[in-house]
């Protein structure tokens, strides 16, 4: 789960991590009051949205007077905003955050993720704050420091102290990294984060840090234990279907194409959505419907994949495996009828009662078309959906 | 022969008394899978299933023996069970449990540093060896003994796996579902070593998908150190970046860990790749052919 950078802020906080003035703002009218309370003569209205690129897409502006202030957050809140990674049709904007300008003397950047292959939380760092530093990390990989974390011992001042030298701080400003390096880890293990990034982490003319942007995401698997975290959840954020679908404990993703894929199994519904590829089609999303398919579960699988007007043919591959393939046939035509199916559905059962079950789908009468392989079943699934085309 | 398991490994059950315990644990004893108890905590002395159950692993162990465990607990104590698993001494700890926040799984791996246990999962079907032991929740039935190892981070996949060598005459030695988590515990190369040492596995089946450095790190390995075919399958060919795809491992990350990167290390292995899952099977065929 991601967080807003205000909500993200409000985290640092917490945690000592210091961050410029702040307030949010999510209604009409409120802005020049907000300015006058943070003071100064100009200040920073930023969008709030799940995407970066905010800058470049109009986003985040200067202004100099409240009146300004209002008049950004009035252009701002209620629009969407499409930045490089919002995608086309880009991200409601229902809070903008308005803080006071830092005068900037030099940019870095502090991350910390899960690092896979090590096991161990990994803290990064470079001079080159502010920059995309995936594109620092694959043009210029020696301008990223790294220091892993023991999970039993802890972040260690020493490897704090040699990211602070690393970046060319002074021994007070390596100090201060210290510090709030030591939030940051704190914030990241009782948060249970997957990533935190400050970009850029601002050195300012008068010589601290001070954390410019903050982004925070949140390991979906320990919200169980962090209900004040769950709740700061924006479902508007999210892509609509993908919700709906989180609500019927289905994983969901949707892709470009025009061929629904239902499946049981991440890894099984990844391939399904190659195979289609390779003969030819194009996947219009990811669908696992999970391990324990009933009826219910399928028949709402196929109102998600069907409210995607692209679809034109829908694959349905279940390798059934403990779940019995009679059974899932049963839920197949249980949901064709109750949802009035009108595209041509392409169904492969293979496993456990697998003859019983397309026996049966045979027997329905329903314009089901049934496939004894996967090779068949992306075949016949690609045609249907060039058919419909 | 066969790795981890076979019809000498005596296995409990976590979570025993269980819904998911309970009906895991009779499709293992159906399969002929050798369990010789289980346990839940504060019901000690019970029998379920016609097994012991004990208050603690260590009892258990104690008591019958038990040299393999698998679990099937909630996630939020799913931890706390492969650790106690683990200092109680079992030899095969097979987590099947979906959803263990990232952040426990890194003290687990920590804590597990240096001891005998060798951890499978989590969020994995299992382990399995074909007529002999069955630990996790496979299709037991599409299973036939024989020479193929296969080796996956996806469950339904392994079975299409599985089914396609059953079919093709070829049957299994050892199949193992590593999981689909970020931080998991026997890996792709500690599984290869296992079937390059195994007298019974004539050439490896290796499932991947998108997400983390797992599969490079294997082709690396397969170059240096195997000497017997391997077949491999990488999912996610048309999965978008920064999505996660159902598990919590399957993601691709600042243009890391996509299926093509992956392909393009084990085929640089020597790797038989294949394109279509539904080819495993038949390319395997063709290699052991020769």
């Amino acid at each position: 789960m991601n967080l807003h950078e205000y909500q993200s802020k409000g985290l640092f906080e917490r945690y000592g991590i210091p961050v410029p003035k702040w307030r949010v703002v999510d209604a009409l009218g409120q802005a020049i009051q907000v300015a006058t309370d943070l003071g100064g003569g100009r200040w920073v209205v930023k969008a709030q949205v799940h995407a970066g690129g905010r800058g470049k897409a109009g986003g985040v502006v200067l202004v100099d007077s409240p009146q300004r202030v209002e008049a950004e957050a009035a252009r701002l809140l209620g629009s969407r905003l499409v930045t490089r990674q919002s995608g086309p049709d880009g991200l409601p904007v229902d809070q903008v955050l308005v803080e006071v300008p830092t005068q900037i003397a030099r940019e870095l950047y502090l991350g910390a993720l899960v690092d896979r292959a090590a096991r161990q939380v990994v803290f990064m760092a470079s001079a080159a704050g502010g920059m995309d530093i995936e594109e620092v990390a694959r043009e210029t990989p020696e301008r990223i420091l790294v220091t892993h974390v023991h999970p039993a011992a802890g972040l260690q001042p020493w490897q704090c102290r040699r990211l602070g030298f690393g970046l060319g701080l002074d021994p007070a400003q390596v100090k201060a990294l210290a510090s709030l390096m030591q939030g940051l880890y704190r914030l990241f293990t009782e948060c249970d984060a997957s990533l935190v990034e400050v970009n850029p982490l601002v050195v300012t003319q008068a010589g601290d840090l001070i954390a410019l942007d903050a982004k925070i995401n949140l390991d979906d698997n320990a919200l169980y234990r962090h209900g004040d975290l769950e709740a700061l959840r924006d479902a508007a954020q999210e892509d609509q279907r993908e919700a709906e679908a989180r609500a019927h404990e289905l994983n969901y993703i949707s892709l470009d194409g025009n061929i629904g894929c239902m499946v049981n199994g991440a890894g099984l519904a990844m391939a399904t959505m190659d195979l289609v590829k390779l003969h030819g089609g194009e996947p219009a999303n990811f669908l696992d419907v999970g391990g324990g398919t009933t009826a219910a579960r399928v028949a709402e699988a196929f109102k998600l994949i069907l409210s995607d007007p692209k679809v034109q043919a829908v694959l349905v591959n279940i390798f059934g495996g403990i779940v019995r393939c009679d059974l899932i046939a049963e839920g197949i035509i249980q949901a064709v009828r109750e949802v009035h199916v009108a595209v041509p559905v392409v169904v492969r059962l293979e496993g456990t009662n697998a003859p019983a079950g397309l026996d049966m789908l045979a027997a329905s009468k329903l314009p089901i078309e049934t496939a004894s392989s996967l090779r068949e079943a992306a075949d016949k699934v690609v045609a249907a959906a060039r058919r419909a085309h | 022969m066969s790795v981890l398991v076979d019809k000498g490994t005596r296995v409990i059950c976590q979570g025993f008394t269980g819904k998911q315990g309970t009906f895991h644990s009779e499709q293992a004893i159906a399969y002929g899978t050798n369990l010789v108890g289980g346990v839940t905590p504060g019901k000690g002395g019970e029998t379920h299933l016609g097994r012991p159950v004990f208050d603690t692993v260590h009892d258990a162990v104690q008591e019958t023996g038990a040299d393999a465990s698998m679990i099937y607990i909630p996630a939020a104590f799913a931890a706390d069970a492969i650790l106690e698993a683990a200092d109680a001494g079992i030899r095969v700890v097979v987590c099947i449990t979906e959803g263990i926040p990232v952040l426990d799984m890194l003290k687990v791996k920590a804590a597990l540093a240096g001891s005998e246990t060798v951890l499978i999962g989590p969020n994995c079907p299992g382990v399995i060896t074909p007529g002999e032991c069955k630990i996790g929740i496979m299709p037991g039935s599409i299973h036939r003994p024989g020479s193929v190892g296969i080796v996956s981070r996806s469950g339904t996949l392994t079975y299409e796996a599985v089914f396609q060598t059953t079919n093709a005459g070829l049957g299994q030695s050892t199949c193992i579902g590593i999981g689909g988590d970020p931080i998991q515990g026997l890996d792709f190369v500690a599984c290869l070593e296992l079937f390059e040492a195994d007298p019974q596995t004539a050439g490896v089946i290796l499932v991947g998908e998108i997400g983390g450095a797992a599969e490079e790190a294997a082709a690396e390995y397969i170059q240096a150190e195997m000497s017997k075919p391997v077949v491999a399958y990488i999912a996610g060919v048309t999965a978008p970046s920064g999505k996660r795809m159902g598990h919590a491992g399957a993601i691709i990350t600042g243009g890391k860990g996509t299926a093509e990167g992956k392909y393009a290390a084990l085929e640089q292995a020597g790797v038989a790749t294949v394109r279509s899952p539904a080819e495993m099977g038949r390319r395997m065929a063709e290699l052991l052919a020769g």
